[in-house]
């Protein structure tokens, strides 16, 4: 089965359409670059999937459920911005969601934080950008979820910060989940994605598998996007 | 060690070559135990889907073989290396040939210069 799955979807927000028919699918065991200038509708779709906003019409399955309690329990968001309390101690925050969500593994989260030699009692508040979104981040991939959404998980942080961010995501990956990662940054990512999505204007139009653009274009992701989106 | 790709070939195609070229310089001896998919993938930082690619076409070369419970390893059969090895020099040999020939080259110019620069090896 299916993790993400739309059909016929559309968003609307008043007049002014964000997503106009997106049909998707993903399958389990794919980490999945959904790529396109800004705009283009990549965080709408993120949150429809998420079940934070609700569509104007057709469709979206997560793992066969339409977004609500139980789909909720089997996604996990990395918002583009940080929503995290920054008062809160690295400590507080992974008993927060030990608290929120029954499928964090504590001993996962240890291990990665330690990795990154950050003291428990340190406030987010006191951490570098690079720091925060590599917090935010393991706190996602803690989790034992069948979908990771990541909206801009690389937006803005050093060479040395992407690096480590996506070793965490190679590293979390199970056959039996998919990650969507958006971003415009694709050079970054391309070598750890199996497949791209391009949307565009609220459209997809473009889903294929990297070493396929590689074989049949011999051009890198970064380059077709170039040509595709040139104004 | 390090890792390096090209941005207009399969990554899958390279991380193949790239093995292979650890195996034929030794850095990856006969019956050397490899990495599981997930660490080969982290270190390269690819896709272990991608990675999984690579290893499943080195084994069906023969150039690997899994073991159910123990995990992959480098094939013992020398003559399988020793092989790859010609055909990796051979193709190195077609690659520089070429391009002696854009420069305008003869044989005979292009093994006189091979002599004096090969000499100090």
């Amino acid at each position: 089965m299916s993790i993400l799955e739309c059909r016929g979807l559309v968003k609307r927000f008043g007049a002014t359409p964000a997503l106009s028919g997106v049909d998707l699918t993903i399958q389990p065991g794919r980490i999945v670059g959904l790529l396109g200038p800004n705009g283009s509708g990549k965080s709408t779709l993120i949150k429809l999937a998420n079940g934070l906003l609700v569509p104007t019409a057709g469709e979206i399955l997560v793992d066969g459920k339409a977004p609500g309690r139980e789909s909720h329990a089997a996604v996990s968001y990395l918002p583009e911005r940080n929503s995290l309390p920054l008062w809160m101690t690295v400590q507080q925050l992974q008993d927060f969601y030990t608290d929120f969500f029954p499928d964090f593994r504590a001993d996962r989260c240890r291990d990665m934080l330690a990795r990154l030699e950050l003291q428990p009692d340190m406030k987010l508040k006191h951490l570098s950008k690079g720091n925060r979104e590599k917090v935010q981040l393991i706190l996602a991939m803690s989790r034992d979820a069948k979908l990771y959404l990541l909206d801009e998980p690389i937006g803005g942080v050093d060479p040395a910060a992407r690096d480590y961010i996506l070793d965490t995501i190679i590293r979390n990956y199970n056959p039996e989940a998919s990650v969507i990662i958006s971003t415009h940054l694709i050079a970054d990512v391309e070598n750890v994605l199996d497949e791209v999505v391009f949307i565009d204007r609220g459209q997809i139009f473009f889903q294929s598998s990297v070493d396929q653009i590689r074989e049949e274009k011999g051009k890198s992701v970064d380059a077709l996007f170039r040509e595709v989106y040139r104004c | 060690m390090p890792w390096d790709f090209r941005p207009d070939i399969p990554i899958y195609t390279q991380l193949i070559d790239q093995i292979q070229r650890q195996m034929v310089t030794g850095q990856l001896a006969p019956g050397d135990r490899l990495p599981s998919v997930r660490d080969l993938a982290t270190q390269a930082g690819v896709n272990p889907n991608t990675m999984q690619r690579a290893l499943t076409e080195l084994e069906r070369r023969s150039l690997v073989y899994s073991q159910r419970t123990s995990g992959r390893f480098v094939t013992e059969d020398g003559t399988v290396i020793q092989k790859l090895k010609e055909d990796t020099a051979r193709t190195q040999v077609r690659d520089f040939l070429a391009g002696m020939a854009q420069l305008g080259l003869t044989l005979d110019e292009i093994l006189t210069l091979i002599q004096t620069e090969g000499e100090p090896i």
